[in-house]
């Protein structure tokens, strides 16, 4: 049986779906989030990847790359704030994070 | 055969551990999980034949973000398991969602591909005899140059903006200060006192 386009676009949306499904059940949990923000941006690589090779076209493998880089900075802009919240408060419960509303 | 046989393991270990990294009690293994997705997904993309990703993802997942969560996860010392409260009560919510995503994404999927009937085989990359890395760098340094020197403005202003954030400055560390060090005076540090003899300082 030969592999097709939608088996990756399932595998994808799979892993979709549990990244959005991790924030919402670890709301707690600012680690486990950024995580799941992890999962759902290599979800869209690997569609991206897909539809490169089956277009036979470089381009989604461009934009991959892109969204690796914004991945990673958001990952490392993300961790910041957490340990400078962690310094201010002593514990990372989301919860409590509304101290900057108006 | 060998392809399909890879894929199908490749997309179960990667669905289980991402529903792993989501589940786990201890942070550290949902850290571990994360590698292990990312890893999979690595080898789902040399299936695809985009090699090149493939390794970028292993560096740049597997060997600085993941490395950073755990670094964090380490370094914070949280009470992981009061965090882990209300874990069943959004469930309900988060499940509904989920399955209604699940099933949105999984009915465009099915439409755009069978659209003209026969589902459609990935090919891999056309053997022109040159790498897919090779393929990359043609297109990467000239159609997207801009887009590239975007990306590293990108990752610059991230690493400032993440060096900032966590840099402090307490008061009652002492540092070294070159520049005062270097730019100390003779008369500021050297003292002459004449002392006469048989009599000592004093």
């Amino acid at each position: 049986m030969e592999i097709t386009l939608a088996h990756y676009l399932f595998v994808a949306a799979a892993l979709f779906t549990i990244g959005v499904f991790g924030i919402f059940v670890n709301r707690k949990n600012v680690i486990i989030i950024l995580m799941s923000i992890e999962l759902v941006l290599l979800s869209v690589n690997i569609n991206l990847v897909a539809f490169s090779a089956y277009l036979q076209n470089l381009e989604g493998q461009i934009f991959a790359m892109m969204v690796l880089t914004v991945a990673a900075a958001e990952a490392a802009v993300g961790l910041a704030i957490l340990v400078t919240y962690f310094r201010n408060r002593g514990n990372i419960a989301v919860e409590d994070i509304n101290q900057m509303r108006g | 055969m060998l392809a399909t046989i890879a894929f199908y393991v490749l997309a179960v270990i990667a669905v289980i551990s991402a529903f792993a990294v989501i589940s786990a009690r201890n942070p550290v293994h949902s850290v571990l999980f994360l590698i292990l997705t990312f890893f999979t997904a690595a080898g789902l993309f040399v299936l695809l034949g985009a090699e090149f990703l493939a390794m970028l993802l292993v560096i740049v997942y597997v060997g600085a973000v993941a490395v950073l969560f755990l670094f964090v996860v380490m370094m914070l010392d949280v009470d992981f398991v009061e965090l882990k409260q209300g874990f069943l009560s959004y469930m309900p919510i988060g499940a509904l969602i989920a399955a209604a995503l699940l099933a949105e994404l999984g009915l465009v999927a099915s439409a755009a591909v069978s659209a003209n009937g026969a589902p459609i085989a990935i090919a891999p990359a056309e053997n022109t005899g040159i790498t897919n890395a090779e393929a990359i760098g043609q297109v990467l340094y000239t159609d997207y140059l801009l887009v590239f020197q975007m990306a590293g403005l990108v990752l610059f202003v991230a690493m400032i903006g993440a060096i900032v954030l966590t840099l402090r400055h307490r008061p009652g560390v002492r540092k070294q200060d070159i520049a005062a060090q270097v730019g100390r005076k003779r008369s500021e540090g050297v003292e002459l006192k004449d002392i006469r003899p048989g009599q000592g300082l004093g």
